[in-house]
């Protein structure tokens, strides 16, 4: 069955032809491995809810994130006694409401993660495409200062700068991005030099194009997966690292909400009033698995041979059952 | 911790291995790739076999499946193999395995550059299957991969084994690794593909040396290679495998010089001679099956100039021509039936 | 072996200074020290005095080397808050931190490799999925967050722990497996995966075909290999979890060690105590980094030392 549906997709594409109908054909072929590992789904669902939900706050929130009333501080979640259903998750302990305030922490965790990931990333890369590409001094010298910046104590170095220049957000993307470059830099610089290794550039070369030429038609195209995947991955980790800024007090100020935020204004109430914790606490770790599983995904459908072992691993399961 | 040897040493002569009937299947995504189909031969104490075929006929799966290596998405899934009259697919088999490998029967493969493990010694590798095997302790393992390097030719071995894979060149470690290989004195050796990857000049001292070690040692040797040069050097017979199929068998010079099955002759013909001057290559039209989907019939049919309607339609079985086996319906370029001037013909 | 004891030396150096440079620039140039260390009622003529004593109104240039020199000295001059040596107070506090990391560390090694060993051997397995589930669900979850889950569930809950505080090894219990489980989350990945690239590995294959049993060709050339990759990332989470996550950690369970003293001297302004404490890290991240080279060396003997 599944053979003739292939058959008829080749027939097609022989009819059709063209790089738009490729491309529609991968983007096809990525939804339905997608469909098929309901665990990439899942990360996929919670990165685009994150979007969405961060994007249309005001109309999801049922309360404002920032006004509270004193006489509603501290109450527990709906289900709970003494809850309402006014306020589905609770209130903190300014009378504000948990589940609004989640819901505009999205914008804060989208924000600081996306900027801090385009900033150290565009740096990042074309640092590794530079020491890559051109080798030689620029290379020692770029990867001497990645080698070195590597071994700071990155986020001792960033509460000190915090402390110092006063926190908010432009300077906690500022410092996350000044400390998160290097990473894409070595990879960027690994593959630039793994492809230079290749005859096809070399081949490129003698025929006499440009090195912008040879970088954009030949480099990048292998860059742009494992790329995608390293940001997402950073992605993950700029949420945490802001989460753990902004509970040590150095990261988002009030009365803004961040998640991490949050969680150190409620340790104050950890035993009476659990909810404060927890939900915040909850939103980031959800967030976080799914961004992961989003990259441990992409890494997986970008690679074949990734997917062939896959493949085998499922296939060896059914095996030893018999069903094969 | 050392198993027992099965039965003993086999005499010249006595019947070693027995491949009967296998078949070994590979589970992939597009689909299931019959590799190995009912192939079938026997090797005998201190002969040595060639196994020709072109990548992808199954030639290396099978020399896996002898020593059970096979591992998933592949699996076994019919016939038997049998060591010294003992099953090694039936139960029990995984145990006599066990202690039949590296000691009984030893393989060297393809790649040296990447068989050997990269942080362990020479002389350690060497002399991990002697302790494993022979129970021997660690300075008596010791001086025997000395001993062992120094036979297949390796200069100054004492220093040599205690130097890393990676300080070697190619050729050396595939000296290394058939030093390894022989080191329990096994007595059966399969060689897969072991000069594919060196240069030519290496590639000669490697089969010269293979071709002493065989004739002091006594030891029978499975060949396998796509080189029908390589083959003829060595061996004492020949199968040839197409498409998972042995599709002849006989003695090697005989094969050479009057080919039963005309893929045995494509290949013959296609491969360079210094003796003869020819002003074109001749290759063999078309391109290997897919395993996945093969021609019905004789998977050679689509290629074969002697190929007509009963090609398609039936596999044809292996038989017997005064001790050549082939597999053709118009062996020896015969249609079968006819009277045939060195063969019997069968109906 | 000297000219690399040189090299990693030199660049030990580097490190240090650079990280030394950013504090510098970053507490002398970007902010105000005076503002930071004085309390706001001061008058003009207490700033000056203080500016004064303190060298601040000196020329940056002038004031750079003369913390150069002090820092050769290993002079970080006295706690304002404390009216002690600096060094003193850190290298009090350092040896607590080392008693949560220590054993943080040796229960990430203790719990990840068998995980990811085990994972790797059947992969796509029950035990496989188990593993990487948990291992993500471990490496996503924040540090700060676990760590008051813990105490929520045992302290509060359970009353089988104490919540904050150090002093007694049931102490330590709640702050090392906060510090641990996400690290064991991420190596037992690493270990997982690396574990599967060499069991695919050609001299696998050969090893097996010369009759070494399975669980030695696993444990010992399979494991060997792929400890590479997991030595690399062991080191990392150690140099992380002494110079940032032990800051979280002992925040969240004020355990007093060098991580709550940063804490503490950034709530006090203690400009002089925070230069110490990123100047004794980044010296242990260094030392921490060139530990690892070594055992790298041990392992692999394709590196060479230049």
């Amino acid at each position: 069955m599944r053979t003739q549906e292939r058959v008829r997709a080749r027939r097609r594409r022989e009819l059709l032809g063209g790089r738009p109908y490729e491309m529609l054909r991968a983007l096809r072929s990525a939804l339905d491995e997608l469909w098929g590992d309901k665990v990439g789904l899942f990360g996929l669902l919670v990165v685009v809810g994150l979007v969405l939900v961060a994007v249309l706050a005001p109309v999801l929130a049922p309360h404002d994130p920032t006004a509270g009333a004193l006489g509603d501080r501290l109450r527990p979640p709906a289900w709970a006694e003494g809850g309402s259903a006014r306020f589905l998750l609770g209130t903190d302990e300014q009378g504000r409401d948990i589940l609004s305030r989640i819901i505009y922490g999205t914008r804060v965790t989208l924000l600081v993660g996306g900027s801090v990931v385009l900033l150290a990333g565009t740096f990042g890369t074309l640092a590794g495409l530079v020491a890559g590409y051109k080798g030689g001094r620029w290379d020692s010298v770029i990867m001497r200062i990645v080698d070195t910046q590597v071994a700071f104590p990155g986020l001792l170095l960033a509460l000190v700068i915090l402390a110092v220049v006063q926190p908010s957000v432009t300077s906690v993307i500022a410092v996350l991005a000044l400390n998160g470059w290097m990473v894409y830099a070595r990879m960027t610089r690994g593959v630039v030099l793994s492809v230079k290794e290749m005859p096809y550039v070399d081949a490129a070369e003698i025929v006499g194009c440009r090195p912008r030429r040879v970088v954009l038609r030949h480099i990048l195209p292998n860059l742009a997966s494992p790329l995608l995947t390293l940001a997402v991955l950073e992605f993950a980790r700029i949420i945490l690292a802001e989460a753990a800024l902004s509970f040590l007090g150095l990261g988002i100020q009030p009365p803004q909400a961040s998640w991490g935020l949050m969680v150190s204004q409620g340790k104050n109430y950890l035993f009476s009033a659990w909810w404060l914790v927890t939900f915040p606490g909850l939103a980031i770790a959800l967030t976080v698995l799914g961004v992961n599983l989003l990259a441990s995904w992409l890494r997986v459908a970008a690679d074949p041979q990734e997917r062939e072992k896959r493949f085998a691993a499922a296939t060896s399961q059914r095996a030893t059952q018999g069903t094969v | 911790m050392s198993v027992a040897r099965t039965d003993g040493r086999v005499p010249p002569g006595g019947r070693l291995l027995e491949v009967e009937d296998l078949h070994v299947k590979f589970f992939t995504r597009r689909g299931v790739a019959h590799a190995v189909r009912g192939v079938s031969f026997r090797i005998d104490a201190g002969e040595t076999l060639g196994l020709v075929g072109e990548s992808g006929s199954g030639k290396s799966v099978t020399a896996l499946a002898l020593m059970g290596l096979i591992r998933l998405p592949g699996r076994i899934t019919a016939g038997d193999v049998r060591w010294k009259g003992r099953s090694l697919l039936g139960p029990g088999g995984e145990r006599l395995l066990a202690g039949i490998r590296g000691r009984e029967i030893a393989i060297v493969f393809q790649d040296p550059m990447t068989s050997l493990n990269p942080l362990f010694t020479v002389g350690f590798q060497i002399g991990e299957v002697l302790r494993h095997h022979l129970g021997i302790g660690r300075d008596q393992a010791r001086r025997r991969a000395i001993e062992l390097l120094e036979m297949v030719g390796i200069a100054f071995p004492e220093q040599r084994a205690q130097q890393y894979p990676h300080e070697f060149s190619g050729g050396m470690r595939q000296r290394m690794l058939i030093a390894m290989a022989l080191a329990c004195e096994p007595e059966l050796l399969i060689a897969d593909e072991p000069t594919t990857a060196l240069d030519v000049t290496i590639q000669a001292q490697i089969l010269e040396l293979l071709a002493e070690l065989q004739r002091r040692l006594g030891i029978a040797v499975l060949l396998i290679s796509h080189d029908l040069g390589v083959v003829a050097q060595v061996c004492h017979r020949i199968a040839v495998m197409y498409a998972g199929h042995i599709v002849e068998t006989g003695a090697a010079e005989e094969v050479f010089s009057r080919p039963g099955h005309p893929y045995t002759e494509g290949l013959l013909r296609s491969t360079p001679r210094l003796d003869r001057v020819e002003s074109r290559l001749q290759g063999i039209d078309g391109s290997p099956p897919d395993l996945i989907h093969p021609p019905p019939g004789c998977p050679f049919h689509p290629r074969c100039r002697l190929a007509d309607e009963r090609c398609p339609a039936e596999m044809p079985p292996l038989e017997d021509h005064d001790g050549r086996e082939v597999a053709c319906w118009h062996a020896f370029g015969r249609r079968v039936g006819e009277e045939a001037g060195a063969g019997t013909s069968h109906g | 072996m000297g000219r690399f004891a040189a090299r990693r030396i030199a660049q030990g150096l580097l490190v240090v200074l650079g990280v030394t440079i950013v504090v510098f620039v970053v507490t002398r140039l970007v902010g105000d020290p005076v503002d930071v260390l004085l309390p706001l009622e001061a008058t003009a003529e207490q700033r000056a005095e203080f500016e004064h004593r303190l060298g601040f109104d000196r020329p940056i240039p002038v004031q750079f080397v003369d913390y150069l020199e002090d820092l050769a000295r290993l002079d970080f001059g006295e706690s304002f808050w404390q009216h002690r040596p600096v060094m003193e107070i850190v290298l009090e506090h350092l040896p607590r931190t080392f008693t949560l990391v220590i054993p943080a560390m040796l229960l990430m090694v203790v719990l990840a490799v068998p995980l990811g060993v085990l994972a790797a051997l059947r992969p796509g397995g029950f035990l496989d999925r188990v593993t990487v589930v948990l291992s993500l669900i471990g490496l996503s979850i924040p540090q700060f967050w676990l760590g008051l889950l813990l105490i929520l569930v045992f302290a509060v809950e359970l009353k089988l722990l104490p919540p904050l505080g150090g002093g007694s090894p049931k102490h330590m219990v709640l702050p090392v497996l906060t510090l641990a489980l996400p690290a064991v989350g991420r190596l037992a990945m690493i270990v997982r995966s690396s574990m599967i690239e060499e069991l695919n590995q050609q001299y696998v294959k050969m090893a097996l075909a010369k009759g070494i049993p399975y669980a030695r060709v696993v444990g010992v050339h399979a494991l060997r290999n792929a400890a590479i990759p997991a030595l690399t990332l062991s080191g990392w989470e150690f140099i992380r979890a002494l110079a940032g996550y032990s800051v979280i950690v002992e925040f969240v369970f004020q355990w007093p060690g060098v991580g709550f003293l940063a804490m503490q001297s950034i709530e006090r302004q203690d400009l002089f105590l925070l230069q110490g404490i990123v100047f004794v890290v980044a010296v242990m991240v260094v030392v921490v980094n060139v530990i690892v080279d070594i055992l790298y060396k041990a392992i692999d003997p394709r590196i060479k030392l230049a």
